[in-house]
C-alpha cells in the first residue's frame, strides 16, 4: 500500500520535474531572445551609423592645370601680403576650369561647370601663393576640393536613373565629372579637413575640431568643478557627517537631483549664470558649470559607495597605530576608493560629453566656425554639432552627421574602457 | 599642505576669471533668430569670416519670437546684436524694445521664403486651394447653416471633392515657429476669407463693435472670445483681431501633427507615409526634389520664379534686425550686413539663391544696401 503511494508520488513528482524543466528551459530562452533582440537593435544602429558615416572620412579631389597668370589673378608676384590676400583667386579657378572644357559657352552651363569645385578651393589657392608668391606666372597641376555634390556622384552615391529635374547635379556635370575621372583627375583621399576645421555650411569643408574643442573645455570646466567638490562632498557625508534628519534630507536630496531631467539644469544655467552673473552666452565656462551641477549627484552618489566599500579594519587600523580621523581618510581610505571613485567620475564625464540638451538654453547651439581658444569663447560641442548637421538642408550633411557620431561614440568607448581598465587594474591589489 | 595650497590658489584663480569675463568686450558678433533664416545667415557668417579679418558672427537658431525677446532685453555685449526674423517686428515687440532702452533699430528686408505644402513622390500631386487647406486644418470651419463647428473633415475628399479619399494626415511646425505663424496667416487665413461672413469679420473695426458682435452670433462664436480678447489688448478689439483667434487655430484632434523645428525629418516621414502632407520652407523641397513634390496651391507650383514673383500665394519675407547703439562697439556688425546684402550675396545670381533664398527684385535691393550703409533706423 505504501509502495504503491510512494509510487503514485514518484510519478507525480518525476511529471511535475518535467514540467519544471520545461519551465526553466523556456525562462532562459526567453532571457536569450531579450538578449538578442538587444543585440540585434544594437547592430542595426551601429550597422546604419557606419555605412553612412564611413564615406564621411573620404574626400573627393578634382585636378584642375591652373594658369597663375599675374593679370589674371590682378597682382605682381611682388605685390604686399594684404594685396595677396584680395587678388581675385575665384576668377583663376574658374578661367582654369573653362579652359579644361573650351566647349562651356553658355552663361548657365559656365554657372554649373564652377559649381564642380568647393568654395574653399578659393581660399586654398589664396593661402598657398600666400606662402609662396613665386607661384605667380607659372601653370601648374593643383588638386582642387570638390563641391559636396559632385563628390557625393564621384562616391557613387547620385544615380543617373533619376529624372534630372529631381537631382540637383545635372547630366552635364555628370559628363564633365565622368570626362575627369576618365582622365584621372579625380581622386579620393582620406578627410583630414574633417579633424582639422571647425563647422562649415558646406558640407565638403565641415569639420569637427572647432566641436572637439568645445568639448574638451566644457568637459576640464566640468571636471574641475565637479571631481573635487563631488569627492569632498561624499568623503564628508560618508566618514565625518553626523547621521541625522538633516543629513538623511541631504542624501535623499542628492539621489533625487540625479534623477532630475537635464534640460532643467539648463534652465538654472540661464537663469543664475547667464541672467544674474552675466557669463557670457555660448561658453564653454557656462557649459562645464551646467553640465558640473548635472554630473555632481552621479559622483557623490559613485564615491559614496566606494568609500563605503572600504573595509572598516583599514579605518581602525590606521586610528589604532594613531592616525587622526583626517589622516585616515586622506592616507588610507580615499586612495583605497580611489579606483571606485574615479570610475563614477569618468561615468559621469562620460554622460556629460553626451549631453546636448541644457546646452540649448544657455546658447551653446549655435553656428560657430572658428575653433575656441579658451573657456570664454564662443564654442559649440560634439553632440550639439551632430544636432546641427541633422537639421541642415544640404544632403552632404547626412555622412557628416553619422561621422560625427562615430567619433562621439569613439571617445565614449574609449572613456568608459578607461573606466573598466581602473577598475579591473585596482580591484587585483 | 602643497597640493592643499594649489587647490585654493586653482579655486582663487578660477573665481578670478570669471569676475574678469565680465568685464570683457565680446569681439564675436553674436546673432540669434529664426530657424527659417539661419541656412541663410550662416552661410553668410561663414564666407564672412573666411574672407574679412574679423572673427565669425556666432549664429544661434531660437525662433523669430524668441530672437526678438533676447534682442530686446537691452544694450550691451550680454545681448545680442542681430536677430533674424522670418517675419516683421511686431508693434509689442518694437515697443518692448524701446521700453529696454533698444531704440535704434535697423530693418533689413534680406528676400522672400516660400512655404511648400508637399507630399511623397510616391503619391499623386495634390492640386490645392487656401481654401481647401483652411476646411482641412483649421479648428473650426463654417457648417451648413454658417456656424463655425469643431472641424468635422475627416478625409481630403471631405473637403473637397476633387481631392483622393486620403485621411487628412499634415505634418507640420510646432506654434513656436514662423513658418507656422506665416502659414496660419497666409493659407488658413487667406482661406477663411472665401467665406463671407468671415471676410465681413477681417474688414470691421474696433468701433463697430455692434456688427462684430451680430457676427459673432450668427458665426456661433462665443461672446467669452471678445471679452478675454478686449481684456488682453486694453481695450475694444478689431474684427481683425476675432478672425486672427478663430482663422488661424490650427486643429487639434491629430490631423495636424507637430513634427517640430527639423523640417528633414518631415521629409523622412512623408517618404515612409505616401499619404502624409509636410508644411516646410523651400529650401528643403528644394533640397529634397527627389523624394517630394510641392502641392500646387490655388493653381500655381511652388517655384524660385513663382515665390519671386509674389504668385505663389504662401510666401512670406525675411528680416534682419540690426542694434544700432552695438554698431562700431562690437567689431563686425556693419561690415557684415553689408556682406548679407551685397550683389554677391544676396543678387539674382549670388549665393544665397543658389541656397532656396528668393531674392529682391533690382530696386528693393538698392534701397536695403542705402538703408545698411547709412543704418536706417526702423520707427514704427
Amino acid at each position: 500500500m505504501s509502495s504503491a503511494n510512494s509510487y503514485k508520488n514518484t510519478a507525480a513528482i518525476k511529471a511535475s520535474l518535467k514540467k519544471r524543466y520545461a519551465r526553466e528551459r523556456r525562462f532562459q530562452w526567453y532571457g536569450r531572445i531579450a538578449v538578442m533582440t538587444g543585440f540585434v537593435f544594437l547592430f542595426i544602429l551601429l550597422a546604419d551609423i557606419v555605412g553612412k558615416g564611413l564615406p564621411a572620412f573620404t574626400q573627393q579631389y578634382i585636378k584642375v592645370t591652373l594658369d597663375l597668370d599675374a593679370d589674371r589673378l590682378g597682382v605682381a608676384p611682388d605685390a604686399s601680403e594684404a594685396e595677396l590676400l584680395r587678388a581675385d583667386y575665384l576668377g583663376v579657378i574658374r578661367s582654369s576650369l573653362r579652359d579644361m572644357f573650351p566647349e562651356v559657352t553658355d552663361r548657365k552651363e559656365k554657372r554649373q561647370l564652377y559649381r564642380l569645385i568647393s568654395i574653399g578651393a578659393e581660399y586654398d589657392l589664396r593661402d598657398a601663393v600666400v606662402d609662396d608668391p613665386g607661384l605667380i606666372g607659372q601653370k601648374f597641376d593643383k588638386w582642387l576640393l570638390a563641391h559636396a555634390e559632385a563628390a557625393s556622384y564621384l562616391k557613387g552615391q547620385v544615380s543617373r536613373d533619376l529624372p534630372e529635374g529631381d537631382r540637383k547635379l545635372k547630366n552635364t556635370q555628370m559628363d564633365w565629372l565622368d570626362s575627369l575621372r576618365d582622365r584621372d583627375r579625380t581622386e579620393g583621399r582620406f578627410n583630414t579637413l574633417f579633424f582639422t576645421e571647425g563647422d562649415s555650411r558646406e558640407p565638403e569643408l565641415a569639420g569637427i575640431k572647432a566641436a572637439l574643442y568645445g568639448s574638451f573645455f566644457t568637459l576640464l570646466v566640468t571636471f574641475l568643478l565637479a571631481f573635487p567638490v563631488g569627492v569632498f562632498a561624499a568623503v564628508y557625508l560618508e566618514e565625518f557627517a553626523p547621521r541625522n534628519r538633516l543629513t538623511d534630507l541631504i542624501e535623499i536630496n542628492i539621489n533625487n537631483l540625479a534623477a532630475v531631467p537635464s534640460i532643467v539644469f539648463g534652465l538654472l544655467g540661464l537663469a543664475v549664470f547667464i541672467n544674474f552673473f552675466e557669463l557670457p552666452r555660448s561658453a564653454p565656462l557656462v557649459g562645464g558649470v551646467v553640465l558640473s551641477l548635472m554630473t555632481l549627484p552621479t559622483i557623490i552618489i559613485t564615491s559614496r559607495a566606494a568609500i563605503q566599500a572600504v573595509p572598516p579594519s583599514i579605518r581602525e587600523a590606521a586610528l589604532g597605530v594613531g592616525a587622526s580621523k583626517l589622516q585616515t581618510v586622506f592616507h588610507h581610505v580615499l586612495p583605497v576608493s580611489m579606483p571606485g571613485i574615479l570610475t563614477g567620475s569618468i561615468i559621469g564625464m562620460a554622460q556629460a560629453l553626451g549631453e546636448s540638451a541644457p546646452l540649448l538654453m544657455i546658447g551653446m547651439v549655435a553656428f560657430i566656425m572658428d575653433v575656441p581658444g579658451g573657456v570664454t569663447d564662443p564654442a559649440t560641442v560634439l553632440p550639439v554639432q551632430v544636432f546641427l548637421w541633422a537639421d541642415s538642408p544640404e544632403r552632404g550633411f547626412t555622412e557628416k552627421t553619422s561621422g560625427a557620431i562615430m567619433v562621439l561614440m569613439g571617445f565614449l568607448i574609449v572613456m568608459n574602457a578607461l573606466a573598466i581598465y581602473l577598475r579591473r587594474r585596482f580591484e587585483l591589489k | 599642505m602643497k597640493k592643499r595650497f594649489a587647490g585654493v590658489v586653482a579655486i582663487a584663480a578660477a573665481m578670478g576669471g570669471i569676475s574678469t569675463v565680465q568685464a570683457q568686450v565680446r569681439d564675436t558678433v553674436s546673432i540669434v533668430g529664426s530657424s527659417t533664416v539661419y541656412p541663410f545667415a550662416t552661410v553668410v557668417a561663414e564666407r564672412f569670416g573666411r574672407s574679412s579679418s574679423f572673427r565669425t558672427p556666432k549664429i544661434e537658431s531660437t525662433g523669430s519670437g524668441g530672437g526678438l525677446k533676447l534682442f530686446c532685453k537691452g544694450v550691451g555685449a550680454q545681448t545680442p546684436d542681430i536677430t533674424n526674423a522670418s517675419r516683421r517686428i511686431k508693434k509689442s515687440e518694437y515697443d518692448d524694445c524701446q521700453a529696454n532702452g533698444v531704440t535704434d533699430i535697423v530693418e533689413v528686408l534680406v528676400g522672400f521664403d516660400g512655404i511648400a505644402v508637399a507630399n511623397s513622390k510616391q503619391a499623386p500631386r495634390l492640386e490645392l486651394s487656401r481654401k481647401d487647406l483652411y476646411m482641412a486644418l483649421a479648428k473650426d470651419v463654417p457648417g451648413v447653416n454658417g456656424q463655425l463647428v469643431p472641424n468635422p473633415n475627416k478625409t481630403w475628399k471631405d473637403v473637397n471633392a476633387s481631392l483622393p479619399d486620403t485621411r487628412i494626415e499634415v505634418l507640420g511646425p510646432p506654434p513656436t515657429s514662423g513658418t507656422r505663424d506665416a502659414f496660419a496667416e497666409l493659407a488658413l487665413g487667406g482661406g477663411a476669407q472665401a467665406n463671407p461672413d468671415l471676410k465681413t469679420l477681417h474688414g470691421l473695426g474696433a468701433d463697430q463693435a455692434d456688427e462684430i458682435k451680430a457676427l459673432m452670433t450668427s458665426l456661433a462664436i462665443p461672446h467669452g472670445v471678445y471679452d478675454a480678447l478686449a481684456e488682453k489688448k486694453g481695450n475694444a478689439p478689431k474684427g481683425k483681431d476675432l478672425f486672427k483667434a478663430v482663422a488661424y487655430a490650427v486643429r487639434e484632434d491629430g490631423a495636424y501633427i507637430e513634427a517640430g523645428e527639423n523640417d528633414n525629418l518631415i521629409v523622412q516621414k512623408l517618404e515612409a507615409n505616401p499619404n502624409a502632407v509636410g508644411i516646410f520652407g523651400f529650401s528643403f523641397l528644394e533640397e529634397n526634389g527627389d523624394k517630394v513634390q510641392g502641392s500646387i496651391v490655388d493653381g500655381i507650383a511652388p517655384s524660385f520664379d513663382s515665390i519671386a514673383s509674389g504668385d505663389y500665394p504662401v510666401s512670406r519675407p525675411l528680416y534682419f534686425y540690426i542694434k544700432a547703439a552695438h554698431v562700431g562697439k562690437i567689431p563686425g556688425i556693419q561690415e557684415y550686413a553689408v556682406e548679407f546684402t551685397s550683389n554677391k550675396a544676396m543678387g539674382e545670381d549670388g549665393y544665397l539663391p543658389e541656397r532656396g533664398l528668393i531674392p529682391l527684385g533690382d530696386d528693393d535691393r538698392k534701397q536695403v544696401q542705402d538703408d545698411v550703409a547709412t543704418l536706417k533706423r526702423l520707427e514704427m
